[in-house]
């Protein structure tokens, strides 16, 4: 199997650890992730205004390059994947607008590129009980709470991912990965998203509600497949001590982390060093790493 | 508060602007407020959502756009996935952006230059792109 990979704007510096132990993973798991050529950033938000097109533009680009180097596309981040499978549907459904913005890039692109998040690849083609065969550590029911967020899952109607309301991918990962999903009320809750840039105070409340939420209902650590959502989460526990003084404090991983966690791999290879709460105590301490 | 209302004042070219930019009918919501109800950063809003889209067919423009509603919103979509007239309300939020963002004296909410160094050290590109496509014009 092989996949056509679009790392997106921040998996090659401050989401490294999401990209790395990913591409590792796959080769454990038997399937390629081929980088798409020339590929830029998708925009970072779906247009919401409907005149606007010229965000659609990105978005198209990497789509129609897909297409050029035919393959399925696949993505790890969570905003990536939104932007690009949101903008497919429009092209491939609104041919006004599909026929303005291939005039625009100079391409002729129809929306029939395939999109995947990689859990979906790990679900559909490589498939849980595969994945749970080929686990070598066993994570001996590390409790971790899945935090969905916005981006994979709505709309649902467009985003076909999982049932909006009461999603169980992620849970469904854990399990075969031999950790114990916690479920927590926050689950499908927003990060406070790029407001981490244009009114903090307000992500920190955010990242305080879902970790404490998380913590309440007994996670050692919480999982996301979004560097957006891990800044929120991760980095901004500093602003949630900051204003929480009774805030414990939970790490934050990246799926592909846990997973490459699960596969074996060498520890050097899933770069904990980069999460900003540090994960290796709780990791040493079950005797993980 | 005293309000007059008027057909002139509930179809106001405010109101109408929004509805073009954003496709969205704002006589069809009844108010039921699931919105705000379910809306994530709803405690930092001077008005809830479903406050601006009544106020905007009120014809309350100023108090629509003086409240930090819209920018507030995160364009999580939770309050678009549980509306029961199929209203995409973010895209409403969206819409009330846009119509400050592209007025000609271009009043951008966020400027790059009053964020602080150490954020910006650490702040992933993710946010800062999203950020400034939602806060500048």
């Amino acid at each position: 199997m092989e996949y056509l990979y679009f790392p997106g704007c921040t998996l090659y510096t401050k989401a490294k650890n999401l990209d790395e132990a990913g591409r590792e993973c796959a080769k454990v798991l038997g399937f390629e992730l081929r980088e798409l050529s020339n590929w830029t950033c998708c925009g970072a938000t779906f247009p919401l205004a409907k005149d606007n097109i010229m965000a659609l533009a990105p978005p198209a680009r990497i789509l129609a390059r897909a297409k050029e180097e035919g393959g399925t596309l696949t993505t790890l981040c969570s905003v990536c994947f939104n932007v690009i499978k949101r903008a497919n549907r429009l092209i491939r459904e609104d041919s006004e607008k599909r026929e303005k913005i291939n005039t625009f890039i100079e391409m002729d692109y129809q929306g029939d590129v395939r999109v995947l998040h990689y859990l979906e690849i790990l679900k559909r083609d490589v498939g849980f009980e595969t994945l749970k065969a080929a686990v070598k550590r066993d994570l001996g029911g590390l409790k971790v709470a899945p935090f969905y967020g916005c981006m994979l899952l709505r709309p649902s109607e467009e985003m076909e991912f999982d049932d909006k309301e009461a999603p169980t991918i992620f849970e469904d990962f854990l399990k075969a990965i031999t950790c114990e999903p916690v479920d927590f009320p926050y689950k499908i809750e927003c990060c406070g998203a790029f407001q981490s840039v244009g009114a903090p105070e307000v992500a920190t409340e955010c990242a305080y509600s879902i970790l404490s939420s998380a913590v309440r209902n007994g996670a050692e650590a919480v999982t996301t497949t979004c560097p957006l959502c891990q800044f929120n989460i991760d980095s901004m526990q500093k602003e949630v001590h900051e204003k929480h003084n009774d805030f414990p404090g939970i790490p934050i991983l990246y799926f592909t982390q846990l997973l490459g966690l699960a596969l074996g791999l060498p520890v050097e290879k899933l770069d904990f060093g980069r999460n900003d709460v540090d994960p290796r105590p709780l990791l040493k301490g079950k005797e993980l790493i | 508060m005293k309000i007059e209302i008027s057909r002139q004042k509930v179809h106001n070219e405010f109101a109408q602007k929004v509805e073009e930019i954003s496709g969205q009918n704002l006589f069809a919501c009844y108010q039921c407020g699931n919105c705000t109800a379910g809306c994530p950063v709803s405690f930092a809003m001077d008005l809830g959502p479903h406050q601006v889209i009544r106020f905007s067919l009120l014809g309350l423009e100023k108090e629509v756009l003086e409240s930090n509603t819209f920018w507030i919103c995160a364009s999580c979509l939770q309050c678009t996935s549980r509306c029961p007239k199929g209203l995409d309300i973010a895209r409403i939020m969206e819409a009330i952006r846009l119509v400050i963002l592209r007025k000609k004296e271009r009043l951008d909410r966020l400027e790059i230059r009053e964020l602080p160094g150490e954020f910006l050290d650490r702040v992933p590109q993710i946010a800062l792109i999203s950020g400034f496509r939602k806060f500048s014009s």
